[in-house]
């Protein structure tokens, strides 16, 4: 792959971040490249949910720069960089109430309102139609809570889209369902995306790129392909299995 | 009344005591400390009175006073430990609920500036506002724990600390002021209430004596909105850093 560091949306330059004595992100450096889907796979407690709170300014790192679209984090109003950096959790956590009250969260907190129209465009944007506006979030399976999660991210309009483990506790159907609707948002937008899956089909599947993690450190980076012959020993354990 | 009824009136102690023995709940030991401090405290407090009363001094008023307000903020501070600060954010509370009561008070000469009036006064409000503190930490903590997904999912969508915790502040100041609002709806119909019933048994006109208590329900409505607002907003921020970072909770609680 050619891109270089120029067209990255997202670079990590030695970050280190420890909670208390542990370290959890271990001198990270690296880059994502500007609209396209990099998957993020790496063994549990590799520090890949960490590396997203990092990047939407939940959490700063000990030492390191991280630069967001050609600008350091710390140049950004914490406000501003959340929403240049859009997060959807597997969580998919949901305001009690309606389809519409969380879909218009991102712009009430400005101040502003998300009129009906645009809510529904949202809806069906993201495979849902507009019966769905007035309903009760308790009223939604996994895969359309997830959905609703994606589609109240987008309505900040993100330059970059962190999803942490989307489709993992989804069915088939809705787990392909989800993988076209992130493909369709980055063809059509550009946003570049940044996907945490520990499936690695669907991350050699689905990925232009791909990061492996392990021990808060950057193993191996570089088109999705590295994952059907990893050059790196532990990478290639990883890959078949032996360490989970 | 004199000490020889109020001596038959261990009675009334007795009884719970020969009830928890008997059914083995474990209380005497509480019950018998609750009863001797609250003879040592009450008694104290009548012979300071008397000299306060006498003395006709604002400094003892004062000194009374404050030493309401550490009382009750040494009780309530425990319920805010994990709260940074939260000593002096009570005694501000405190303080400021006094001040903006007895200026009302004394401002519209509501009730004259003599100590037999500002001290049981203010004791009223300190200690209902120091109950109001307890219940709104209470809940307050607690909401803030079970509700930090909400509060981070806000965060991670660009909301201020103040919107992310929004949820968690209203609901805590709801539920610290509904049982004195709720409690004010029945008043009179189950019980009287107590400073009411105490001028009535030493000889006060009824009338006169349901003057001063609606004087003082009124007061306590002020003293607990005010209490739980105040504290809710000296608190919130205190669990954000400057990158509107939501902090750990400090766990020596």
């Amino acid at each position: 792959m050619t891109t270089s560091n120029n067209e990255s949306a997202l670079q990590f330059k030695h970050v280190i971040y420890s909670d208390g004595a542990t370290p959890i992100i271990n001198n990270v450096t690296g880059f994502f490249p500007k609209g396209k889907i990099t998957t993020l796979v790496g063994p549990s407690g590799a520090g890949k949910t960490t590396l997203f709170r990092l990047c939407n300014g939940l959490i700063s790192p000990d030492s390191g720069e991280i630069i967001v679209d050609g600008k350091d984090i710390n140049e950004y109003e914490p406000t501003e960089l959340r929403r240049t950096v859009g997060l959807a959790l597997q969580s998919a956590t949901m305001l009690s109430g309606s389809v519409y009250k969380n879909l218009s969260m991102p712009l009430t907190l400005k101040g502003e309102i998300l009129s009906e129209e645009k809510a529904i465009n949202l809806l069906i944007d993201v495979g849902l139609g507009s019966e769905y506006l007035q309903k009760n979030v308790k009223d939604l399976s996994g895969g359309q809570r997830q959905k609703v999660s994606i589609a109240r991210t987008l309505v900040n309009k993100p330059k970059i889209l962190l999803l942490d483990e989307i489709t993992s506790s989804l069915d088939r159907v809705s787990q392909q369902d989800i993988e076209e609707l992130i493909k369709r948002i980055n063809n059509r937008s550009e946003v570049t995306i940044i996907w945490i899956t520990h499936n690695l089909q669907q991350a050699v599947s689905i990925g232009d790129y791909t990061w492996v993690m392990m021990s808060g450190k950057l193993i191996e980076s570089g088109e999705s392909s590295l994952l059907n012959n990893p050059q790196n020993k532990s990478v290639k354990r990883f890959v078949q299995g032996e360490i989970e | 009344m004199n000490f020889l009824g109020l001596a038959l009136s261990l009675i009334f102690v007795l009884i719970p005591i020969v009830l928890s023995r008997t059914l083995n709940l474990g209380l005497e030991r509480d019950t018998i400390i609750a009863t001797v401090r609250s003879i040592i405290q009450l008694l104290a407090v009548g012979y300071i009175l008397t000299f306060v009363f006498g003395s006709d001094n604002y400094i003892y008023i004062i000194l009374m006073i404050a030493l309401m307000i550490v009382a009750a903020t040494q009780n309530a501070r425990k319920k805010g430990a994990t709260i940074q600060g939260i000593t002096w954010k009570l005694i501000g509370t405190f303080i400021f609920v006094e001040i903006l009561t007895q200026a009302i008070l004394l401002g519209f000469h509501i009730i004259p500036a003599t100590a037999q009036y500002i001290i049981p006064i203010s004791g009223m409000v300190v200690g209902n506002s120091m109950v109001l503190s307890i219940l709104f930490l209470n809940r307050f903590t607690a909401e803030v724990e079970t509700r930090q997904d909400e509060t981070e999912l806000i965060l991670s969508l660009g909301g201020t600390p103040k919107q992310a915790v929004q949820t968690s502040l209203i609901t805590s100041i709801k539920a610290s002021l509904i049982p004195t609002i709720e409690s004010q709806k029945t008043i009179g119909l189950v019980q009287l209430p107590g400073m009411m019933s105490g001028q009535i048994i030493a000889g006060a006109d009824p009338v006169q004596a349901v003057q001063f208590q609606l004087l003082i329900l009124f007061l306590l409505l002020t003293t607990a909105a005010v209490t739980s607002i105040m504290l809710g907003f000296l608190s919130y921020p205190t669990l954000f850093n400057k990158q509107m970072q939501m902090l750990k909770i400090r766990e020596d609680s």
